[in-house]
């Protein structure tokens, strides 16, 4: 079966890491914020696999689990955060959220 | 011998007696006062009387040990009594002629605090008088130079608290407290001696116990003689101090302000004998050093002569007898300095005897004076009861029963005090058989054997005592009354007149307890089981007879003067003339007091002031607290609070507020609160370090 190179899917990951920045930094709307996190997870757990077939290890698939776990668990807090802010403020515009600031 | 555990008796009943008159003596009023000081003193008496009677089965020196004082690790003190033939003859003489003085005193101050208008003082006197027993009693009985230095002040204080017991009275009414004061500083002078003495013998023999000290000296005397020598004449002061003797004996006359009872007891019979005492007692030290040996005579020997001459310038009638008492003290002192110890304690014994009762009787003259002098007033109409002695308090007087112009012719008015005065002068005078004769006999006789240039000064001073006791009694009992107090003088009741003739009577036969013959010298057989053998030398004809020529002289000389033609009111004194500058000397004691001032207390003060005012007060408190330290001190606190605290140490940390403060703003602005900057920080932050681990 001809496989497809390494590299390849290593620079996939760096690709989607960096929509995920972008993302981040470009969009104000809470909910691609959180979106695009998402998608730096997935990179990231797409650079562990792709190193564990390289490395025909383990590990770093468990890792991957972990990975899931917690941003499983994270997007859980994130989005009942989300909720009780869109309550208060009726939007989730991030750039209004600067009540915090010096 | 178990009679001598009594002896610690004759210091506690003299206590327990003056207790008991603290206690209930105001209560229950003068008779009773007087009468149980007096029995105390009696008690004392008999108990001296009870050892003598045992030492004279068992002549040994014995010692009573009573209580432990200071126990320490290499030195121990304990008062323990010496019963041995010397200190009971002090004993006897001071207990003997104390309870015939207090017995005396009942009468005298009687009618001594009334005319001084406080009658409340008539205890206090016999609690200071029984005070004085104990005192002496514990000096003299002493085991030990410690507590003879406690007998010692003891009796300075008595005397300090007796010369001032009327502390008011006298010249611009500190008269008398000053008389007390300088007596107490001139005998601290003396004590400071005595101590440092002391002092030599604990740092040398390491005990002060009569025996250790006398067992160690010679080894201290063959070692190092120049320790001895300085430890006897250390001594000396004290005794000069003590006794009265040049330089120290000019506290005595001004003690004379003290009641008369008290010039008798303590400035004439008893206290002052102390230092003479202290020498024989010391006698196995003085022997070792023969210099110091030499020192007592000479100082001795010319005190007897110096104070005979102002004696002879004197009108009152107890400062001549003040300084009589010295000039026999200096007798005694230049005795024991030639070792004539028993002829210096024989002597110590008659004159205890005769000048106390020339006190007493001085006393009796004062108050015949007084009360002539009140019966006159009464006449005139000044007083308007007679019987009411408080009515003496008069206004301004300038009378003074003690001044022998005032008196004359008391012979006829006072016979009694007359006739034992004429013992006493002539026992003092050295007249034969009297006392006096013996006594002083004796010392001139060892004088001429061993110092003759000492001998020829005594036999003046002898000369001198003659004169003026001639003197005195010619202007006293002789001639006219010059004032009209002599003319109304009274006797003195029989509580005075019956110790005054005791007195008497042991004036004129006191000197057969010594008879200079072979097998007569009892006395001297009495001492010799305390002082060891002791020599006699025989008695020499030309001596007696030569002091007898020169006594009765001085005697034939003095009626010439004052008594050939007896002296008018207001006459001068018939020396005056004749012996021009010199009777102004003596007139004036010589100047000596005025020297000491001059000499002493002017430069003392001159130094005091200069050190009160301009070392302590100009230099330490003006310049060096106000000025070096104060302003030192401002000005230092003025460099650290300006230049150093606002200047430096403010200004740094202000500027450290403000740079925290700025960087403060600066760095707050960073924080803008929108998530996506700090995102792109936390991208360019992990940018960075992902550059630097590549870069690297």
């Amino acid at each position: 079966m001809n496989t497809i190179p390494a590299e390849y899917y290593l620079i996939l990951s760096a690709i989607l890491f960096s929509l995920g920045i972008l993302g981040v930094l470009l969009r104000r709307n809470a909910l691609v914020v959180f979106m695009s996190l998402e998608l730096m997870f997935n990179a990231g757990n797409l650079a562990f696999i792709t190193f564990a077939r390289m490395y025909q290890t383990i590990s770093a698939q468990v890792v991957v689990f972990f990975v899931m776990t917690v941003a499983a668990a994270e997007v859980a807090i994130g989005l009942a955060l989300m909720v009780e802010i869109f309550r208060t403020k009726r939007s989730i515009d991030i750039d209004q959220m600067n009540s915090l600031k010096g | 011998m178990p009679i001598f555990s009594l002896v610690p008796w004759v210091v506690l009943i003299p206590l327990i007696g003056l207790i008991l008159n603290l206690l209930l003596g105001r209560r229950l009023g003068e008779a009773f006062s007087g009468t149980l000081a007096t029995l105390a003193a009696g008690g004392s008496f008999v108990v001296a009387v009870l050892l003598a009677v045992g030492l004279s089965r068992d002549p040994h020196p014995t010692v009573v040990p009573f209580l432990n004082w200071i126990t320490l690790d290499d030195f121990s003190a304990r008062w323990a009594f010496r019963v041995d033939t010397l200190s009971v003859t002090m004993m006897l003489v001071v207990s003997g002629v104390g309870t015939l003085i207090h017995f005396y005193a009942i009468g005298y101050m009687h009618a001594d605090v009334r005319h001084q208008g406080d009658p409340g003082r008539f205890t206090r006197f016999f609690v200071y008088l029984n005070l004085f027993i104990a005192a002496m009693m514990i000096l003299v009985s002493a085991d030990n130079f410690l507590m003879l230095f406690v007998g010692w002040e003891g009796v300075g204080l008595c005397s300090y608290l007796l010369i001032g017991f009327w502390f008011e009275k006298g010249k611009d009414g500190i008269a008398n407290a000053r008389a007390a004061k300088k007596a107490f500083i001139v005998n601290r002078i003396g004590d400071f001696g005595l101590l440092i003495a002391l002092f030599l013998m604990v740092a040398n023999f390491g005990s002060l116990d009569f025996s250790v000290v006398f067992e160690k000296a010679p080894a201290l005397a063959a070692a190092a003689p120049g320790v001895l020598l300085a430890m006897t004449l250390f001594m000396l002061l004290g005794v000069t101090g003590k006794s009265a003797q040049i330089p120290l004996y000019v506290w005595l006359p001004d003690a004379m302000a003290g009641p008369t009872p008290v010039s008798a007891l303590i400035h004439a019979a008893t206290m002052v004998t102390a230092g003479v005492y202290l020498i024989i007692r010391s006698t196995p030290l003085f022997i070792l050093a023969p210099a110091a040996q030499a020192t007592v005579t000479w100082v001795g020997a010319l005190t007897a002569l110096f104070a005979a001459t102002i004696a002879v310038g004197q009108y009152d009638i107890k400062k001549v007898l003040a300084y009589s008492t010295i000039s026999q003290l200096g007798f005694m002192v230049a005795a024991v300095g030639m070792g004539a110890y028993v002829a210096g304690m024989f002597h110590l014994v008659t004159h205890a005897f005769f000048k106390a009762l020339l006190f007493l009787s001085a006393g009796s003259v004062i108050l015949g004076l007084e009360r002539g002098h009140h019966h006159a007033a009464h006449h005139h109409g000044h007083g308007s009861h007679a019987d009411d002695h408080h009515a003496v308090v008069e206004p301004v007087e300038t009378f003074d029963p003690g001044d022998m112009r005032n008196m004359g012719g008391l012979r006829k008015t006072m016979p009694v005090t007359f006739w034992v005065y004429m013992i006493g002068t002539l026992a003092l005078a050295g007249i034969f058989p009297f006392a006096g004769f013996w006594s002083k006999d004796e010392i001139l006789l060892d004088a001429s054997l061993h110092y003759p240039h000492v001998y020829w000064i005594l036999s003046a001073a002898a000369f001198l005592t003659a004169f003026y006791m001639g003197r005195q009694v010619w202007m006293v009992f002789f001639g006219k009354a010059r004032h009209e107090a002599a003319e109304h003088a009274e006797e003195s009741p029989l509580v005075m007149t019956i110790p005054l003739i005791l007195l008497a009577v042991l004036s004129a036969l006191g000197g057969f307890i010594n008879l200079p013959f072979k097998g007569f010298h009892q006395f001297g057989y009495w001492l010799e089981h305390t002082l060891g053998v002791i020599e006699f030398p025989p008695f020499d004809l030309v001596v007696a007879g030569l002091s007898t020529v020169l006594a009765l002289g001085a005697i034939a000389l003095s009626w010439f003067l004052y008594q050939r033609k007896p002296l008018e009111n207001g006459d001068p004194d018939p020396l005056a003339k004749p012996l021009g500058l010199a009777f102004v000397g003596m007139e004036n004691k010589w100047f000596v007091d005025e020297a000491y001032q001059f000499l002493f207390a002017q430069p003392y003060k001159a130094l005091s002031t200069f050190l009160s005012q301009t070392v302590d007060w100009d230099i330490w408190h003006e310049w060096f607290h106000d000025s070096v330290l104060k302003k030192g001190f401002i000005g230092l606190a003025r460099i650290l609070a300006d230049p150093v605290d606002l200047g430096f140490i403010d200004r740094v940390s202000y500027w450290l507020i403000d740079a925290i403060r700025a960087s403060a703003e600066s760095l707050r602005k960073l924080q803008n609160g929108f998530v996506r900057s700090y995102a792109l920080s936390v991208v360019l932050g992990v940018a960075a370090i992902l550059g630097y681990l590549l870069l690297k």
